[in-house]
């Protein structure tokens, strides 16, 4: 699914007034509300997600994808959805980690290879790409080209073995217990 | 080796560090609001876990709640469950909370350094990008995730790899009339909403330290639209003068021997920054922004950049974002109608805000075609602004006060900017409709919007000050 602007914030993944669920589910309806629907709630025929010619679970953005607020609805909505790759060339920190924690995988690839991903949807909307997380490369099928792209180990280490970082604090209680008395 | 500010404050934090991985970083002090939190209350509910140190965590409810009649019961459902869920969240888990009508309630970031809970050294989170307010203070503060806010209750602690850091020096003086929202919206004009990705700032220099707390509280919170985690300014005898005596800072010889430590926050001379920038504050004009990012800044003075020189993403996204807004390259921002102005928010809804704004209107009408809300960013800046007499200024111009809440920062709760309108507001964030669907927002500080508020036109508050 291409998304070729720059600097998609959070306020548009998803806007403000769906933020007031109380529970983790549901986001994926409200993403990019006001980029994909009109305000009588018609879908916008321009709009990437609206579409038909594009499907796949790999989103692929602009530049500095998510930027503004540390909301994790952003995340949420965009697994929600289905996508469970968001590329891009550049992510905003907070929406980069927030997506790590909920089995999303940001991948960074150069300008370059971004502009070559969206050129290759363009040529064909029906384009696939291979995503390896264990050698850690994004893939064109088509063209076989490909490009690597960094993980930190241990958060790659908790993708592939679905484990979180919540679990792993609240084994550590004694040792944060001690590092107190300090 | 040299240190920074930033590493001495991190590397006292660490717990430990994972191998290949982030560091696991204390947290001494854990604020929440209604928004961020339920979802990990309900994490905390499905582990069958408590909250690991309630007595480091302190609740208010900001985004949701509407800025009048707050003694009324909230109409908006899905807002007022929210509301609630976290008075009962906090009551099920012994954390203070600071309602809706009381005397502490506010924006999580004003009410924070107004009741001392924010002091220099501390590691500060908050389910909220604009956490890095509470930088000001020396502090390491940054917003964090819903997982995280999970992780911090479950903990006090929070898996994070160590940031790079930023010197950014703002040498000089400021002229007459520019603030330091200026300089924020300055800083991110030159260098981005992504130049400070990854990094924490750190702000020194003759223009920095001579800001006030309100200034500096104002320049920190705007570190985020950077793309920056954080920014922090070393505490000096202004942060001190500032907190002393307030609620929750130490009293006697405790504040004896706090001021001791606090006097050592700073960097080592020579220490390493990952990017340094320099700027003159001469160079400084009052600020407004013309597009949907709060990168897109001039002077107020100054036209909108031509698209000359752009291609590809670049141009479209720049053309998307002007034709959002109503305007073309070239054109000339002073003159530009304007309908609403917002006074307000974690940026620029404290006391000092209030002062500036007042003292320029003073003797001056609002214009007829402006709406102006007026919102306190607490409880406690509401009842200064009533004290100081402030309220009788303001009212003789034509505006009125509302009640604290975030209020038209964003669409969150009944202070929405009707779609198509332009509003001139001193918040923090002009993403497309962000104050409401179709809004348009042009960020300025109080004064460029105080000049606003009186001409109805977009104005350089430079030429209605006294010389
Ligand atoms: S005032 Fe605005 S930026 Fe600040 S906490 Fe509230 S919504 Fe967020």
């Amino acid at each position: 699914m291409p998304l070729p602007i720059e600097n998609v914030d959070t306020d548009q993944i998803i806007p403000a007034r769906f933020l007031k669920a109380v529970e983790r589910k549901g986001f994926g309806d409200n993403l990019f509300r006001d980029w994909r629907y009109n305000a009588d709630g018609s879908p916008k025929a321009d709009f990437p997600l609206n579409m038909e010619k594009y499907s796949g679970r790999i989103l692929v953005g602009g530049k500095n994808f998510g930027s503004g607020s540390s909301r994790e609805h952003a995340a949420w909505a965009v697994y929600d959805y289905g996508f469970r790759v968001v590329v891009s060339s550049f992510f905003a920190d907070i929406f980069k980690g927030n997506a790590l924690n909920n089995g999303l995988l940001p991948v960074v690839v150069s300008p370059g290879f971004l502009k070559k991903i969206f050129d290759a949807i363009e040529k064909n909307p029906e384009a696939t790409f291979t995503v390896n997380l264990e050698k850690q490369t994004f893939i064109i099928d088509q063209t076989n080209e490909t490009e690597s792209f960094e993980i930190n180990p241990y958060k790659k280490h908790c993708l592939q073995n679905g484990l979180d970082d919540i679990d792993f604090l609240v084994e550590m209680k004694d040792e944060i217990a001690a590092f107190e008395a300090k | 080796m040299q240190k920074t500010l930033f590493d001495k404050i991190w590397d006292a934090h660490v717990v430990k560090q994972v191998e290949a991985g982030p560091d696991v970083l204390y947290i001494d002090r854990h604020l929440i609001h209604e928004v961020t939190s339920p979802v990990a209350f309900l994490g905390l509910k499905t582990r069958r876990l408590k909250v690991f140190r309630p007595d480091k965590t302190t609740a208010t409810p900001d985004h949701n709640v509407p800025t009048v009649d707050q003694h009324l019961s909230i109409k908006d459902e899905l807002s007022r469950h929210q509301v609630e869920m976290l008075k009962r969240n906090c009551e099920e888990h012994g954390i203070i909370h600071y309602g809706l009508g009381t005397e502490g309630h506010g924006v999580v970031h004003i009410i924070g350094p107004e009741m001392g809970l924010t002091q220099p050294g501390m590691t500060i989170v908050c389910g909220d990008s604009h956490t890095s307010t509470h930088g000001a203070f020396g502090a390491i503060a940054f917003g964090i995730g819903t997982s995280e806010v999970e992780m911090v209750l479950a903990s006090q602690c929070i898996m994070q790899p160590k940031p790079k850091k930023m010197r950014i020096t703002v040498n000089g003086q400021l002229g007459k009339g520019v603030t330091a929202k200026d300089i924020a919206l300055y800083i991110i004009s030159k260098i981005s909403t992504s130049g400070g990705t990854g990094h924490f700032i750190e702000y020194a220099g003759a223009a920095i330290t001579n800001l006030t707390m309100e200034g500096r509280m104002t320049l920190c919170n705007l570190s985020i639209e950077s793309g920056a985690r954080g920014g922090m300014i070393a505490p000096d005898e202004t942060t001190f003068n500032y907190m002393k005596g307030r609620k929750y800072v130490p009293q006697g010889s405790e504040w004896d021997k706090a001021l001791a430590k606090w006097n050592e926050l700073k960097s080592d001379e020579g220490a390493v920054f990952d990017t340094d920038y320099t700027f003159d504050a001469a160079d400084i004009e009052p600020m407004i922004t013309y597009g949907t990012n709060p990168g897109m800044g001039i002077g107020v003075t100054q036209n909108i950049p031509e698209t000359k020189g752009m291609e590809g993403t670049d141009k479209v996204t720049y053309e998307k974002s002007l034709s959002y807004m109503g305007y073309a390259p070239g054109e000339k921002m002073a003159g530009k109608a304007i309908d609403f102005v917002f006074l307000g928010s974690c940026t620029n809804g404290r006391i000092e805000d209030f002062r500036e704004f007042a003292r320029f209107v003073k003797g001056k009408k609002k214009a007829p075609n402006v709406t102006a809300w007026l919102v306190p960013g607490s409880k406690q800046v509401e009842n200064q602004i009533r004290a100081e007499g402030l309220v009788e200024i303001l009212e003789a111009a034509g505006f009125e006060l509302r009640q604290p809440g975030c209020s038209a920062c964003l669409a969150m709760n009944d202070d929405k900017i009707p779609t198509g309108k332009y509003s001139v507001s001193t918040s923090n964030r002009n993403f497309e409709g962000r104050q409401g669907p179709g809004a348009r927002t042009l960020l300025a500080s109080p004064i460029t919007a105080a000049a606003a508020a009186v001409t109805g036109v977009i104005t350089d508050p430079r030429e209605l000050l006294a010389p």
